[in-house]
């Protein structure tokens, strides 16, 4: 079956973060200019229009270029920030829907599927947050449960046996803190799921697209090749639980952010990611098709470099490449 | 030795090595007052309310191992690779706890025998930044595995952490995968692996190395889960069931083998390590 498109973020309806005021600004002056000229056609407004324009590009380019850690956090947390079921749409000419652990339930915060990028067959996987509040509690903020990593396994071990490389979208602020949530075993299936990753006798190409928060990101994303979005974050622990137990206080977010080296940039000098992916200008959500264009070049281009190589090549290939990180750091 | 006699060579005027500071322990669960040496011959177990308390690396493998274990090298690696900071510099936190304690870190492990049983045992010590995972465990453990897979011999981990080395952010986190690297590969070399979780083993090392074991074992009363208590009440806000998160609990829902007191975890791994002798397929 073919699954129903997400909801595509337009730009009219953007959210500002608190440093894109400047940016607002400039570009509701454009929208007003815009609506004046609509209702009085004799004035020519082009050259003022052009000006404004270019104007707020360069600011957007200037502020995107030089975003904080926590500023990259918002930017990665925010709202119509393209997830799962937008690179469903955008990337893939179709996709197969699977449901289900065997065990217990289906948990849509994890969804899965066979899935055709560029003419490529590939079992894909990922973190759905949802994007109005019916489908974030559908999705329960993609916060997986037990029976989402569990049917995580169940998918990556069926693309094993047939073949099918792996792609995982990771964008999870963390894996799901409750009671039934531990009862059936939250860690037993994060822990299983990482090593499902592990065991992978096919190619395995993980991306994370927004959120990389804990456990919970790990678990989809212990992978040969980690490729990470520009704007996104990575982390051990979110920057407001960092700061509550450093700092004793939850305000000092921005400072943790900074200190725990999470960004795409930190990371990828650590060692802890392959390959940084362009986003759009102004964010992902600034252009959720351009974005999933970038995407998919990427994740074409790793997958192709990845054909070919055997079970044992891959395996020993994931194995040396986790074993190696922070090898290289000055003792 | 009578009550007296003990009282006796405890004061500062017999025993030099005994201060009355540490002659009583207080047992954090009954409060009860405890002769420091009767609780340490029953293994740092109360023996009025059975609570298991938190020992050390070297004490634990005293425990568990026969006479002449060898211990393995402490790793060598990065250390504040972030140059992390906060109301301390990391450095200095590093610094506080070794001063305390006889080892670089936190993962400590010896090759030798349990009751003539050949085997390699890793023990994660919560008085060590509480047992937090970061470069240093995660290479000890690494290396720990890797003994048992060239001495082809069974692997035990005794767990216990409160979390992530969140000093050394992602770096700390990168350890899940690279200890399953390691499960892994004993597993594939048909040795076994087993888990001794003691109190508290919570989050990152819950979430890989503490659930992967061929037989896990919990030690009774102790804490285990995945996300702490504060955070799931904050998420849910619901109270807590009685007894939740702790090993007799986990028992119940499946996550661990047994519960086993302290006393008779010796001959219960022993026992273990007698049925799962090492695959000769492998
Ligand atoms: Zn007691």
């Amino acid at each position: 079956m073919q699954v129903a498109p997400g909801p595509v973020s337009a730009i009219a309806m953007i959210s500002y973060l608190e440093f894109e005021k400047p940016v607002a600004a400039i570009e509701a002056k454009i929208a007003e200019l815009r609506t004046a000229a609509g209702e009085d056609g004799d004035v020519d407004i082009s050259p003022e229009l052009a000006r404004l324009e270019k104007k707020s590009a360069e600011l957007l380019a200037s502020t995107y270029a030089s975003l904080s850690p926590w500023q990259k956090t918002q930017v990665a947390r925010h709202g119509a920030r393209p997830h799962f079921r937008d690179y469903v749409q955008h990337m893939f000419s179709d996709f197969t829907l699977l449901g289900g652990d065997r065990l217990y339930a289906d948990d849509e915060a994890i969804m899965g599927g066979l899935a055709t990028i560029d003419g490529r067959k590939v079992m894909l996987i990922g973190h759905e947050k949802g994007s109005d509040t019916e489908s974030r509690m559908r999705h329960n903020f993609g916060m997986g449960k037990p029976e989402g990593y569990r049917k995580a396994i169940r998918l990556m071990e069926m693309a094993d046996r047939f073949g099918l490389p792996v792609v995982t979208l990771v964008d999870t602020m963390g894996a799901f803190p409750g009671i039934e949530a531990e009862e059936r075993g939250q860690a037993e299936a994060i822990a299983r799921s990482t090593e499902a990753c592990l065991a992978l006798g096919v190619p395995m190409v993980a991306a994370i697209v927004g959120e990389g928060g804990s456990g919970g990101a790990v678990a989809l994303a212990s992978a040969e090749r980690v490729l990470m979005f520009e704007h996104a974050v990575y982390s051990v622990i979110s920057p407001e639980g960092c700061a509550s137990i450093l700092w004793r206080t939850a305000e000092k977010a921005p400072q943790a952010a900074e200190a725990m080296k999470m960004t795409a940039q930190d990371l990828m000098g650590l060692g802890v990611i392959d390959r940084i992916v362009p986003e759009p200008v102004g964010g992902a959500h600034r252009d959720p098709p351009a974005a999933a264009a970038s995407l998919a070049q990427a994740i074409g281009e790793e997958l192709d470099a990845l054909a070919g190589k055997d079970a044992d090549t891959l395996r020993a290939m994931r194995e040396e490449r986790f074993l190696a990180i922070g090898e290289g750091l000055a003792r | 030795m009578s009550w007296l006699s003990r009282v006796r060579n405890a004061l500062p005027w017999g025993d030099k090595r005994e201060t009355p500071d540490n002659l009583w322990v207080k047992c954090p669960r009954c409060q009860e007052m405890l002769f420091t040496r009767e609780y340490e011959a029953n293994l740092s177990v109360c023996p009025r309310c059975d609570h298991h308390g938190r020992i050390g690396a070297d004490t634990r493998l005293e425990q568990l191992m026969d006479p002449g274990y060898i211990l393995l090298p402490d790793p060598v690696v990065a250390e504040d690779p972030l140059k992390f900071r906060d109301s301390k510099r990391y450095t200095d936190r590093l610094k506080a706890a070794r001063a305390s304690n006889p080892h670089r870190d936190a993962f400590t492990a010896a090759f030798g025998e349990i009751e003539g049983e050949k085997a390699v045992v890793g023990v994660q010590d919560f008085t060590f930044m509480g047992g937090s995972m970061g470069m240093a465990v995660g290479n000890a453990f690494v290396a720990a595995a890797q003994k048992a897979l060239d001495e082809r011999c069974a692997y035990i981990a005794v767990t216990a952490a409160g979390g992530a080395r969140m000093q050394e952010g992602i770096l700390s986190l990168m350890q899940m995968p690279r200890a399953t690297v390691m499960t892994r590969r004993l597993k594939e070399a048909g040795l076994p692996y087993i888990v001794v979780l003691a109190d508290p083993t919570t989050g990152g090392v819950t979430a890989s190395y503490a659930m992967l074991g061929d037989v896990h074992i919990a030690e009774p009363g102790a804490l285990i889960g995945f996300a702490g208590q504060r955070v799931i009440q904050e998420t849910i806000r619901e109270q807590l069931p009685e007894g939740f998160q702790r090993a007799e609990y986990l028992h119940k829902h499946g996550m661990v083998d047994m519960v086993v007191p302290r006393k008779e975890l010796r001959e219960t791994l022993a026992k273990l390590l007698d049925y799962l002798s090492p695959a000769q397929a492998a």
